[in-house]
């Protein structure tokens, strides 16, 4: 029991994410429980409308419950208001989006410094610390350059050096190779394999089977409801 | 640490706001001639008042200054018919004057005499000036080389004379001349002195001595020319008694000015059966002046303030616009863990270093504007400290003011939202 609790990381507890839309409900959310553990590598997988993006962004901070428990790293963080989340993402959360979603006018250096930025290190602690990131995935040499004049893949990395900078705990990965073709789309995914092995746990939705095929479990889901999980 | 953080953010600022070169310097031209305009005008306003305050003033802000005119009676019967005109302050108005008030402390008689004057192979019409000691006394001339009259000159009826700069360099004299003997009509005087002179005009009312030659003691000018003139005009002999051209009396302080130059009134009008007299009170004009130039930089202050609230209204606008375009970068900064208030933060910065920015460049118009203006139109402008202070702390609050609003509207950025905005 206690070594289940230690390893376990993120937990929803009856969460239920409810829309108004008109005045009709949309239940994106319809109580679901579940829990992640540390080191894992899930993908949330449905269909759309399934609820697996709201999922995402209860999971990942940015939006709050209607009912119901979310608690991370043993935290409730249901609770918390907006800038305490805004505070949590910061200190605790990593994202990559499908779009990439980096800043076009800043350089390379400065996107992955973003996270540092409101962390407040200082100019030369953060660029040493955007140097070491970007040689990580593999674009040292593209510091300087801006998002524009990078390929698609260059872009995700960019953008995954950018989540590591704060050193998450969990990684949030939605749809990341959704804007990349194939052959790129697997390098992404080995290197969130990569990531995973050391250790980081990382939490994916995606539609895509072969991309689901790289994660440890799946979770499917489907009417914000958990239809199945396989797990490995 | 507080400070370097706040360093920072105007660096990235700054950064940001050159990413946009051509917009950011569009936005900051409102403030930039909001800005410019306000210190132009100050400058032009502040010039022209402060040339009228400075002549105002230098005729002594606590002085009373009573002068001779032909009172209109005689100027509308022509002098011409008339034998002579006997007008002006008498040698018995000054006694009045320097006895009957106690709030006043020195009177000085002023008796003009245009005199044929020689030194040595130079000759021409002198403006002499009989007066006394007290003369130096109370209009501050610095003395270039001699010494001043004394009341000693006066009691022993010395013939001496102070030569003023201007007169000075009429008669070719300079410093050397001193001791030597400037003869006035037929008789001969030493000349003891030079001192400075001021030039210029003060509204209506001359100073003292612009255009005076030469002082000489007023007993020797009585004693020596009378009180009666000739006068020469366009073929017509004129003939005028003037015992005393001016008296100036100063008063012992401020605010007894008015009241003193009003009991003057009162009792020259009583002895004095037509008004062959002006009072001018330099100190009323100083404050009429200021008065005025306290009207005019409120005219100018609101003109300007207007341009000011449209360049403001201007930067607003464009810092909206900037908002909903960079809708998604609110929500990526939003989504890695920025807070409402940091956001707000980023783009006030942004906006006040664009405004300030705007305020100084502005400054900088509003300095080279004055003096083209000096240059080619001759108008006297003037910077003072506040004229580019004020504006500049302006500029930096509509930067607050006009930034506010679209900074908390970037800070209601909703991440999900945003991040999906394309």
């Amino acid at each position: 029991m206690p070594s289940v609790h230690t390893s376990e990381i993120v937990r929803l507890e009856n969460a239920h994410k409810i829309y108004l839309m008109g005045n009709q409900e949309v239940r994106a959310l319809a109580g679901v429980t579940i829990s992640f553990e540390r080191g894992s590598f899930w993908a949330i997988m449905g269909p759309s409308g399934s609820g697996k993006s709201t999922m995402m962004n209860i999971l990942g901070c940015l939006d709050r419950l209607t009912k119901g428990s979310y608690f991370l790293e043993g935290d409730d963080v249901s609770t918390l208001d907006d800038d305490a989340l805004s505070e949590f993402r910061l200190r605790h959360l990593g994202f990559i989006f499908q779009s990439f979603n980096l800043i076009s006018q800043l350089t390379v250096q400065r996107n992955i410094e973003l996270p540092l930025y409101y962390l407040g290190w200082d100019g030369a602690q953060s660029a040493a610390r955007a140097r070491e990131l970007a040689s990580r995935v593999g674009l040292e040499a593209r510091l300087n350059h801006r998002p524009p004049e990078l390929s698609g893949g260059q872009m995700q990395r960019v953008a995954i050096a950018r989540a590591l900078a704060n050193d998450p705990q969990v990684l949030f990965a939605d749809e990341p190779t959704g804007n990349l073709d194939t052959a790129t789309g697997e390098q992404i995914m080995r290197l969130l394999g990569e990531l995973n092995n050391q250790g980081k746990t990382i939490i994916m939705v995606t539609h895509e089977t072969h991309i689901a095929a790289h994660a440890k479990s799946k979770l499917h889901m489907k009417d914000g409801l958990i239809e199945k999980i396989d797990r490995v | 640490m507080k400070q370097t953080r706040l360093a920072r953010n105007v660096l990235l600022g700054i950064e940001n706001l050159l990413l946009h070169k051509l917009r950011s310097f569009l936005t900051m031209l409102g403030v930039v001639f909001g800005v410019g305009s306000v210190v132009a005008m100050l400058a032009v306003g502040e010039g022209a008042s402060k040339e009228a305050l400075e002549q105002i003033r230098k005729l002594g802000s606590n002085n009373i200054i009573i002068s001779a005119i032909k009172s209109v009676e005689d100027e509308a019967t022509g002098t011409t018919r008339s034998f002579m005109s006997i007008y002006g302050l008498t040698y018995e108005d000054y006694r009045r004057l320097s006895e009957t008030f106690n709030t006043v402390i020195k009177t000085v008689p002023v008796k003009i005499i245009r005199k044929e004057g020689r030194l040595r192979e130079r000759g021409m019409e002198l403006r002499v000036v009989g007066t006394t000691s007290v003369w130096f006394g109370l209009v501050q001339r610095p003395i270039v080389a001699g010494r001043t009259l004394f009341p000693s000159d006066q009691e022993g009826q010395a013939p001496v004379t102070v030569l003023t700069e201007y007169g000075a360099r009429r008669l070719l004299a300079t410093e050397n001349t001193i001791g030597q003997t400037l003869r006035i009509g037929s008789d001969v005087f030493k000349i003891v002195g030079i001192v400075k002179s001021e030039g210029g005009e003060a509204g209506n009312i001359q100073i003292p001595d612009q255009q005076v030659d030469a002082y000489i003691p007023l007993e020797v000018a009585r004693v020596y020319f009378g009180d009666i003139s000739f006068r020469i005009t366009a073929g017509s002999f004129e003939r005028e008694m003037v015992e005393l051209h001016q008296v100036i009396v100063q008063v012992n302080h401020a605010e007894n000015v008015e009241a003193t130059a009003r009991a003057i009134e009162e009792m020259l009008k009583r002895f004095h059966k037509k008004k062959d007299y002006i009072i001018s009170v330099p100190f009323a004009l100083l404050k009429q002046a200021e008065a005025t130039k306290r009207t005019f930089n409120i005219v100018l202050g609101s003109i300007a303030g207007i341009s000011l609230l449209v360049g403001g209204i201007g930067i607003m606008n464009i810092m909206l616009a900037s908002v909903t375009e960079r809708t998604r970068e609110i929500g990526i900064r939003r989504a890695l863990g920025a807070k409402r208030k940091q956001i707000i933060t980023q783009f006030l910065i942004e906006t006040v270093v664009l405004s300030t920015i705007g305020g100084i460049v502005g400054i900088g118009l509003g300095i080279f504007i004055p003096i083209l203006i000096t240059y080619f139109a001759g108008m006297p402008t003037v910077i003072t400290l506040w004229s580019i202070v004020l504006p500049l702390c302006i500029s930096a609050g509509i930067g607050i003011i006009f930034g506010l609003y679209p900074a908390a509207r970037a800070a209601e950025v909703d991440p999900i939202v945003a991040l999906r905005h394309e």
